[in-house]
């Protein structure tokens, strides 16, 4: 025992006293420790994790572009609506979550409770629609169509109101200039997807959860430049979600405008006389069937045929592009989308695919002259032509005895043809040569024509329709062969494969399917058979034989002007090929043309025409489809433009097709019944070369015609 | 003048009152100045993060911002008088006063089980004595425990009769402390009293085996209270959290994601006091009281953070020397079972807010913004100082 004299105390005492101190100091240097970790070693990320805790983001959209036709006219603009909108975060505030003021609200807009507040409530995968799919941050609109009495009650009596707002907005419209709706070539908006969303995140455009973006058309080639860039209030914010004070925020960017090719007064005579033809084409019986034509569908496409630019272009079955403003309900939805409605959303122009008929030929010309057949020798137009049991016969079986192939377009003879693609089969090896072996002069053609290939319009989902070549059989083979083969095999053991004529075809396509048979390439020549073209892709091979030879990318969009106007960005006219011809066999062909216009099979049409100040070529096409009534189609160009139209189940290229054509050029060119010109009625009689005059303040001019004019060609029945 | 320790300076002819007080010897030069004035920082320090923790919730401040500002001067103040008053009276005399304190101590923390109770945050650890005024018995009860054992232990040894406490002692001071400890429901007083225990066990020279055996029953029980489910709910969640912060960012582990977010977002600097995120946004739960140090660690960063740590430092260092110095057993065990409890408490809420300690509802002595606490610990700082008075001069 050893007593510290000073505090009388023991050793133990001293030693475990002295134990608690350092203790008592470890401790306080742990913590010291680790406030140095969690401060300076990794502050950086919890930093990080502070703002991103506190600040909440509200998106200011920025106004849309406006898509504006050639000259000026807006075709789609935004509109400014009085649109009530409410503030989730103030009406949770309040002690009944705001109930009583919705209930006010619904009041004032004449709307029922459960209406306003299924509008506000949060989207989740138990509520059905409608809710609120955005930020619950961002103001809920309760409808955009307040009337100036309604916004101004919710806005003087802002205290019953709180958490309400009631004020301009942009919305999106489709004025339809002329009545020219221009539906599938504009497209449309509809809100954002959270995956479009996530997909665009580390883009240079990413999106908010509040955009609308362009599901089709225009609106969604353009979407980028259209769009703009969104501003975004950023709020700091506490746990609560209540608003302390604002962090940096930007400001929105506009949208740019962009100027298309489109005339919408072209337009809406285009978009008339379609729908013209098709109904003309109903009161009408189809011989063969020995019913009224179905005339189910149909598109036209006006084109610059020196540019490629895209004058007027309109399908039919269309619908309001206007359907779609301010949300779109299941029902008009389900309207647009099904089958009932015949898919009035598909731009047929770009997304119809058809066999081409006889408009064809111009194709299998050249790819005869490259075959080494001159365009000037003779070739025997028979009334029929036989491939073994099976005969192959002349259109109303006429013959025209031995012919140019310039004259077999003018009388659209098919057995001259016939023979050229069975002469050109046996040449190239016939059913058993492999695919890539042969030289396939008329195929090959084909596919440098632009055809089985986008033609890179500036419009989205274009569809390439097909050349079906021996590649393609062998494709197709490939990927039929096991169903064709099981439906063979099925047919045998019921024993109905004699009787039955797809089981027939059935087993045929299972054996010798990837074989391309002397009976393709005879059809294949006229346009027939397994081809499929679309209406651009014919526009934009027949504008080449316009302009001797070209190629060119079709586009609808013509400028991008930036929002204040002061930047124009031109998009000029680009190439993508030439024809599979040469200058001298192509000026052959439009001669051959010419004289379809003026004495062969169009003639009929453009008999009061003046032919000689505007000359005017043509190619007629009546394609047969299995099960179903000819398709009618019309090719036709002037110098500057050319016009292609197709009507699904309407008989002739000429009949059902023709009336509608000529209407379109006499008002384009201001051409009276009896064939005088009258300049000051024509639409266009050149081409718009210029872009609409932009003022000082950055607002595109619009030049506008009078719309009787427009209505006096829209409704114009001549011929 | 009355207290005993004033003898020295009472003798010679009368001075003037300046000399009076700094005569050698006197009352003003005895005390433990840093003692006095490390807390008053603290207390400083406290007043300006309550300032900022609470200015904008109107919910509680009832719209005057500088509220809980005033009412933590106020707490101060009061807390000084305390101290002032015990130095006063003297540690001394508080031991024939024992079992009175002791009985009153009791009594408050069985009126909490009494309709006067109130539950705040889980914990029902509250009275209501007026409208208004809501005490916590539990902060006074680690006083209590601290006197009570201080007493019994002390009692044969400074008499001289034996040199370490017997085995008797021993159990009777920790019955006297496992009363008052059972009655308590709140998780963290308990840890802290049991900390205390060992505290005073240690100083007081009990045989190892005793605080051994305490060490081993205190970690048996944390075991047993476990594995039989004798905590709430939400206490167990609290340790779950603690253990794995991620496993519920939303509910049980957000307040510790929080915590420790703003205190990581601080830096080096700090976001300036009244400017951090955290704070501001009310990110973090109970921040003028258990999670004070998180509002340091933001607005103040790892140099205000290490200044809290470092005053910490201060005031245990001049606490253990004032244990070490102390001429008896009694003053010692005091000292030491102060220094146990300042110490654990101050670990226990600077480690949770830091994510290294269970949450467990203690406030950080001297900054925490509460009433009861800040008292609580006044009057330890007044035990100190009076046990360091006494100490005879060293030559």
């Amino acid at each position: 025992m050893s007593n510290i004299p000073e505090t009388g105390r023991t050793s133990r005492v001293t030693i475990r006293l002295i134990a608690i101190q350092i203790l008592v100091f470890s401790l306080i240097l742990t913590l010291g420790g680790r406030l140095w970790f969690l401060q300076i070693r990794n502050g950086d990320e919890y930093q990080e994790e502070a703002a991103g805790n506190h600040v909440q983001q509200v998106v200011q959209p920025a106004p849309r572009g406006t898509l504006y036709d050639a000259r000026g006219v807006p075709l789609a603009d935004t509109e400014t609506r009085l649109v009530v909108s409410a503030s989730r975060t103030e009406l949770m505030k309040m002690r009944d979550d705001g109930e009583a003021v919705l209930g006010r609200v619904a009041e004032v807009l004449g709307m029922t409770g459960e209406e306003v507040a299924h509008k506000v409530r949060l989207c989740n995968n138990e509520t059905p629609q409608p809710c609120w799919n955005g930020s619950p941050y961002q103001p809920i609109p309760i409808t955009d169509e307040a009337t100036t009495q309604q916004a101004l009650t919710i806005r003087e009596r802002g205290e019953d109101f709180p958490g309400i707002t009631a004020e301009p907005a942009a919305v999106r419209r489709y004025p339809a200039p002329y009545k020219a709706n221009t539906a599938q070539v504009l497209g449309y908006l509809s809100p954002v997807t959270d995956e479009e969303v996530q997909k665009a995140k580390d883009t240079d455009s990413p999106l908010l959860r509040s955009d609308q973006v362009g599901r089709s058309g225009l609106e969604r080639s353009y979407d980028t430049q259209l769009r703009g860039d969104a501003g975004v209030l950023r709020y700091e914010v506490d746990k609560l979600g209540r608003v302390l004070g604002m962090a940096d925020s930007d400001e929105p960017v506009a949208g740019s405008s962009v100027v298309t090719s489109i005339d919408s007064r072209v337009q809406a005579v285009a978009e008339y006389q379609l729908n013209q033809a098709m109904e003309t084409a109903r009161k009408e019986t189809d011989s063969i069937t020995g019913r009224p034509y179905e005339a189910d569908s149909g598109a036209v496409v006006v084109m610059e045929s020196k540019t490629g630019r895209i004058v007027a272009m309109a399908s039919q079955p269309d619908y309001d592009p206007n359907a779609w403003v301010g949300g779109i309900d299941a029902e008009q939805y389900a309207e647009l989308t099904g089958e009932n409605s015949n898919y009035p959303l598909l731009n047929r122009a770009i997304q119809g695919q058809a066999a081409p008929g006889s408009i064809f030929k111009v194709v299998s010309s050249m790819g005869a002259v490259n075959a080494g057949y001159p365009f000037d020798d003779t070739y025997s137009c028979s009334s029929s032509y036989s491939l073994g049991s099976h005969s192959f016969a002349n259109f109303e079986s006429t013959g025209h005895g031995p012919i140019t192939l310039g004259k077999a377009l003018e009388v659209s003879c098919n057995t001259v043809f016939y023979r050229l693609g069975h002469t050109e089969w046996r040449k190239d090896g016939g059913s058993k040569v492999k695919p890539g072996e042969a030289d396939e002069h008329l195929y090959k053609a084909a596919k440098d024509f632009g055809l089985s290939k986008k033609t890179g319009i500036d419009l989205p989902n274009e569809v390439t329709g097909r050349i079906p070549d021996r590649q393609w059989k062998q494709d197709y083979w490939e990927a039929n062969k096991d169903s064709w083969c099981k439906q063979a095999k099925a047919a045998k053991k019921t024993g109905d494969e004699q009787k039955d004529y797809v089981a027939k075809l059935a087993r045929e396509n299972c054996e010798t399917g990837m074989q391309l048979r002397a009976g393709d390439s005879i059809i294949y020549a006229i346009g027939q058979g397994d081809i499929l073209v679309t209406p651009i892709q014919m526009a934009t091979g027949y504008a080449a034989i316009s302009n001797g030879g070209t190629l060119y990318d079709p586009t609808v969009g013509k400028a991008i002007i930036s929002p204040d106007g002061r930047e124009v960005e031109t998009i000029e006219p680009t190439a993508h090929g030439k024809l599979p011809a040469s200058k001298k066999t192509v000026s052959q062909i439009d001669q051959a043309l010419q004289d379809v216009a003026t004495r062969g099979t169009a003639s009929w049409r453009f008999t009061t025409w003046p032919h000689d100040e505007i000359p005017i070529h043509a190619k007629t096409g009546t394609a047969q489809v299995y099960g179903k009534q000819t398709t009618s189609w019309l090719a036709t160009y002037t110098d500057d433009y050319t016009i292609v139209m197709t009507i699904s189940q309407a008989g002739t290229g000429s009949g059902a097709s023709g009336p509608a054509v000529r209407n379109l050029y006499d008002a384009i060119y201001g051409v009276e019944e009896d064939g005088s010109i009258d300049r000051k009625k024509a639409l266009l009689p050149k081409p718009e070369k210029d872009l609409p005059r932009i003022s000082p303040t950055g607002t595109v001019q619009a030049e506008r015609t009078d719309p009787k004019l427009v209505k006096f060609w829209r409704e114009a029945e001549f011929s | 003048m009355s207290v005993h320790s004033f003898d020295t300076s009472a003798v010679g002819p009368p001075k003037s009152l300046w000399s009076r007080v700094t005569a050698r010897g006197s009352l003003a030069r005895r005390l433990d100045w840093p003692l006095m004035l490390v807390p008053l920082l603290l207390c400083a320090v406290g007043a300006l993060l309550v300032w900022s923790a609470t200015r904008n919730r109107t919910e509680l401040t009832g719209g005057d911002p500088q509220q809980f500002l005033y009412k933590h001067v106020v707490n101060t103040a009061i807390g000084v008088a305390l101290a002032i008053g015990v130095v006063w009276i003297g540690h001394q005399r508080l031991r024939s006063l024992m079992p009175v304190l002791y009985t009153l101590a009791l009594v408050l923390i069985g009126l909490v089980y009494t309709p006067l109770g109130a539950t705040i945050n889980g914990e029902r650890a509250w009275l209501n004595l007026a409208p208004g005024l809501q005490i916590q018995p539990s902060e006074f009860i680690k006083v209590t425990i601290i006197l009570g054992m201080a007493v019994l232990l002390s009692a044969k040894v400074d008499a001289g009769d034996r040199e370490h406490p017997d085995h008797r002692t021993v159990v009777q001071a920790l019955a006297l402390a496992a009363l008052p400890v059972a009655v308590v429901g709140d998780l963290g007083q308990v840890m802290v009293c049991v900390v205390i225990i060992l505290g005073v066990l240690l100083a007081s020279g009990a045989a190892n085996r005793w605080v051994f055996g305490l060490i081993v029953t205190g970690a048996a029980g944390a075991v047993a209270v476990w594995l039989f489910g004798l905590l709430d709910e939400y206490q167990l969640n609290r340790f779950a959290a603690f253990a794995n912060p991620a496993l519920d960012p939303s509910g049980v582990g957000y307040n510790t994601n929080q915590a420790r977010i703003a205190i990581g977002s601080g830096g080096l600097f700090g976001t300036g006091l009244f400017e951090g995120s955290q704070t501001t946004g009310q990110f973090v739960p109970e921040q003028q009281t258990d999670f004070i140090f998180t509002v340091a660690g933001e607005e103040l960063g790892f140099v205000g953070g290490s200044l809290i740590l470092l005053l910490l430092a201060v005031l245990l260092w001049r606490a253990c020397r004032i244990a070490r110095e102390a001429t008896d057993l009694y003053s010692t065990i005091i000292a030491a079972g102060i220094v146990a409890w300042f110490a654990f408490q101050s670990f226990e809420n600077i480690g949770m807010s830091l994510g290294i300690m269970p949450v467990a509802g203690l406030p950080l002595p001297f900054v925490s913004y509460g009433g009861s606490s800040m008292f609580a610990v006044w009057i330890a700082i007044g035990m100190l100082q009076s046990v360091r008075i006494q100490r005879p001069l060293s030559a």
